[in-house]
């Protein structure tokens, strides 16, 4: 995993968001393009971790929910960490947080109401992804939730993930 | 005893209750523990080995390998077969949960001088029947001495979520009751177990783990671990791969006419990274 925090902490406030004034937490993931062989598109996971490692929200698993016989979950368990949290409590495919794989390029995801529940604290996001034929790559970036103000932080992945920003947007007056 | 016991034990070496000189050692290895599709599958090897994993001595017999699956019900073998040096099966796990796959064995087995002969119980080879110790080992003779023994060979593995319901002991000869689950193991976090001897805490057990793949490295490396008075052993796994974990375990505390009570225990466990 890589540790290479490239932490750009912006301090400014969001303009133009989604819902009216709830907090949001967005995570803008790249999923590299890569020159192999044999390509298939990584199963990604992200959740939020409390600092004891128990999962506070669950927030999205891609993986190959429409192949027959749900013969795609036979590959969850590669995101190993993610399986051992949380996923194999699960009874998969959970509605709002199972989803189709998604190929190279940039993607976002915002998140409102899975975090509407979560205690004021200490959190890591975490990112997880695995690749048939291919590797394995965990990411993580702490964070306070409620956020105080708006932030931005940034972490480079190393082989399976491309660069992984999470933003944070405090609730609007 | 057991009639598998004694050409197992002999084969195996499991302890040194048949033959003390041989380190061959049974083992039952999982191709993977933590499984995640709907009912998944897993294929097993079975064979007695010196290196650990490395098939080159002997297969494991089928016979008498049990399945617990997640609420304690019997699971079939599928696909049994065995060539040269190994078996192989494979399980459907078609229950979310834990699956123990175990061959054991116990009961008593004898050594007595008659006409200035050592004499063993059973004989080498043989498959004793029920009543056949009362019948064929001669309570008067010489030097009699009477041993409780029993061996174990078990391994683990998981679809979906652990449970724990499987893993509860029989409390019947040496058994490993886990305190961390057998299929949750990382490197980084020590892992908990607990040895029994007929349901007893198992205290000065001697523990050997060692590690696959013994060809590609110089040493053993083997983990020496003593049961403490509650049959508790911590393992600090040094790597991920597949572990082989043997117990021995010896006292006189042994039911009558027995004066000795032995326990042999190996088990497989896969270590994940974190």
């Amino acid at each position: 995993m890589s540790r290479s925090f490239s932490r750009a902490l912006a301090a400014f406030a969001l303009a133009g968001t989604t819902a009216a004034n709830a907090q949001s937490l967005s995570v803008d993931l790249e999923v590299p393009r890569l020159r192999v062989a044999e390509y298939h598109r990584p199963y990604i996971a992200l959740w939020v971790a409390r600092e004891d490692n128990s999962v506070a929200a669950n927030l999205a698993v891609l993986y190959d929910v429409a192949m027959a016989d749900e013969e795609g979950e036979k590959w969850l368990k590669d995101m190993r960490q993610w399986w051992r949290r949380t996923g194999r409590s699960l009874s998969l495919p959970v509605d709002g947080l199972s989803g189709a794989t998604r190929g190279p390029g940039r993607h976002e995801f915002v998140f409102s109401d899975k975090l509407a529940d979560l205690q004021p604290g200490q959190y890591r996001l975490l990112v997880e992804a695995a690749r048939e034929v291919g590797g394995r790559e965990m990411l993580e970036i702490p964070f306070q939730w409620p956020p105080a103000q708006g932030s931005e932080q940034r972490v480079a992945g190393g082989q399976e993930l491309g660069e992984v920003v999470l933003t944070l947007q405090p609730r609007t007056p | 005893m057991n009639k598998t016991l004694a050409a197992l034990a002999i084969l195996a070496g499991l302890s040194s209750l048949v033959a003390p000189a041989q380190a061959h050692r049974a083992w039952i290895l999982p191709a993977a523990t933590v499984l995640s599709s709907e009912d998944p599958w897993v294929t097993f090897d079975a064979a007695i080995s010196n290196d650990i994993f490395h098939p080159d001595y002997h297969a494991l017999g089928l016979e008498g390998v049990e399945v617990a699956g997640p609420n304690s019900e019997a699971v079939a073998l599928q696909n049994p077969h065995t060539g040269k040096y190994r078996s192989t099966f494979d399980l459907a796990l078609a229950r979310a949960g834990t699956y123990k796959v175990y061959r054991a064995s116990n009961g008593p087995t004898a050594t007595w001088t008659e006409n200035g002969e050592r004499r063993r119980w059973p004989g080498r080879g043989a498959s004793p029947a029920p009543g056949d110790f009362e019948r064929e080992v001669p309570m008067d003779a010489q030097d009699l001495k009477i041993t409780q023994s029993s061996w174990r060979i078990e391994t683990f593995v998981t679809a979906g979520q652990p449970n724990e319901t499987a893993l509860a002991p029989g409390n019947i000869g040496l058994e490993l009751v886990p305190v961390t689950h057998p299929n949750d193991l990382y490197v980084g976090e020590p892992a908990s177990f607990r040895l029994l001897i007929d349901g007893e805490p198992a205290a000065g057990a001697k523990v050997s783990v060692l590690a696959a793949g013994m060809r590609y490295r110089d040493s053993q490396l083997a983990i020496e671990l003593t049961a403490d008075e509650a049959g508790l052993v911590v393992i600090d796994w040094p790597r991920a791969g597949m572990y082989f974990l043997e117990a021995d375990y010896a006292d006189d505390r042994a039911r009558a006419p027995a004066t000795a009570r032995r326990g042999a225990y190996a088990a497989t466990f896969e270590v994940l990274p974190l």
